[in-house]
């Protein structure tokens, strides 16, 4: 099929799909009416419940656990093939030292790598109290950590991100949560039913599991976006012999 | 409060065409952190913080760079090869 | 007029939606069909935020304001959340395929991908 041939069928589709769309959300409440009574419910019996101030967290880590279990395995089998496919133990020996960075680059990235490892972590452990969570602040985290390889060099880099430890990390974060579920058995109730102390409102160490859980999500993720920067990195520098 | 509302919402459209229309793969990066950027504005001014948290990180950051870390591999495997085929 | 005002956040999702899908199908490198892939993506956050929306509401997050005071839809929100994150290793493993793609045809056009059958 010509590429001529491809944009015309294409836009073709696109026509019908934009009519039976239009079609569709004409008939929408109009938008800014939110009518649906299970946001509303959410929003007014979470903080009692679960004595959680973050009622988005505590649909993630508990209300909706399972499926967020789901997403969490998505995010570690992903992770698991880019290393399956880009990782090669041969590659990357004898690294010489990479680019050498001047005093105020160094002085610069680590007092921000300082700086974002401590929101990283309020992110993480506070996410039943305000916006955040395990989700972001392991993205944080972890993109934080390039600012090593900004700073140092890729040596220094890769002692911090390819240790095994990392890798073990990554698995005791995912288990964690499935284990964490699993724990609910020893009480005879369903699966991540959340059986913890509940704590004081507002508290850091309120709202029971959704707090345990958030905290293994964000083990998962720091440990998952390492592997995935470190992976990529490696075959540029490894290669060129010098930073990428 | 609404107008900026509905502000957001037109850029987003505009932008992600712009997107998709750049050819250039290391231009449609910078195009895509832009695009991730306004994202995350658009989360911000519908109330949905924690949304908006995460895509900042993932969006602006997380994404782009390792679209730039694998464009800069495929482009140095071919100089690789090049190479290669000089030396024969 | 004020019909059109109040779906028009549904159709910019649909117009974000169609606009990644042209991406894809007119494509000629991989990177900017896995590019395009995200941004058919983004057009679900679109309609689950404006779907969840509500004029007025707070965000809901409860450590300042009190409970019972209405918020935006969280269930939606708490949708995006767990896929912004998901989808961006999501995209690392596509990457990962272009990249050993590309070192096995040396080729990054999908439509000479068609040459490498068997």
């Amino acid at each position: 099929m010509s590429g001529a041939w491809r944009i015309r069928i294409f836009f073709l589709a696109a026509a019908g799909f934009a009519c039976l769309y239009f079609l569709a959300v004409r008939n929408l409440p109009p938008w800014g009416h939110y009518r649906g009574p299970y946001g509303d419910v959410m929003a007014t019996s979470s903080v009692f419940q679960r004595h959680t101030t973050d009622v988005v967290n505590a649909i993630d880590y508990d209300y909706r656990g399972f499926d967020t279990l789901g997403e969490e395995f998505i995010l570690f089998t992903s992770v698991l093939g880019v290393m399956l496919l880009l990782r090669d133990p041969e590659k990357n020996k004898g690294i010489s030292r990479t680019g050498n960075m001047g005093q105020a680059t160094r002085f610069g990235a680590a007092g921000s790598y300082a700086a974002l490892l401590v929101f990283g972590l309020y992110m993480t452990t506070h996410g039943q109290l305000t916006p955040g969570g395990g989700f972001q602040g392991g993205v944080i985290l972890a993109t934080a950590s390039m600012l090593i390889y900004i700073a140092e060099d890729f040596r220094v880099f890769k002692r911090i991100t390819s240790h095994p430890i990392v890798e073990a990390l990554d698995a005791l974060g995912a288990a964690g949560y499935a284990a964490i579920g699993l724990s609910a058995f020893l009480f005879s109730a369903p699966f991540l039913t959340n059986w913890m102390p509940l704590g004081k409102t507002g508290d850091v160490f309120s709202s029971g599991t959704i707090a345990a859980i958030s905290a293994c999500v964000g083990l998962e993720v720091t440990a998952a976006f390492l592997m995935l920067g470190y992976t990529y990195l490696e075959e540029i520098v490894s290669e060129t012999g010098e930073g990428g | 409060m609404i107008v900026f509302r509905y502000l957001i919402l037109l850029l987003v459209g505009i932008t992600a065409l712009g997107v998709v229309r750049t050819r250039d793969t290391t231009c449609q990066v910078l195009a895509l952190s832009f695009y991730g950027l306004l994202l995350a504005v658009m989360f911000f001014v519908f109330q949905a913080p924690d949304v908006a948290l995460s895509q900042i990180a993932v969006g602006a950051v997380a994404l782009p760079l390792m679209v730039m870390l694998a464009l800069a591999r495929m482009k140095h495997s071919s100089e690789q090869q090049k190479k290669k085929q000089e030396a024969k | 007029m004020s019909q059109i005002a109040h779906i028009f956040p549904f159709l910019v999702a649909g117009w974000v939606f169609l606009c990644g899908l042209y991406g894809i199908a007119t494509s000629r490198h991989l990177v900017h069909t896995v590019i395009s892939l995200a941004v058919v993506q983004t057009s679900t956050y679109v309609l689950l935020l404006n779907i969840g929306f509500r004029t007025g509401g707070a965000a809901p997050v409860f450590a300042d304001i009190s409970p019972g005071i209405t918020t935006v839809d969280p269930i939606v929100q708490a949708l995006m959340l767990t896929d912004v994150v998901v989808e961006a290793t999501v995209m690392a493993l596509l990457l990962a395929m272009v990249v050993k793609a590309y070192e096995k045809a040396g080729t990054l056009s999908p439509d000479d991908l068609r040459l490498m059958r068997g």
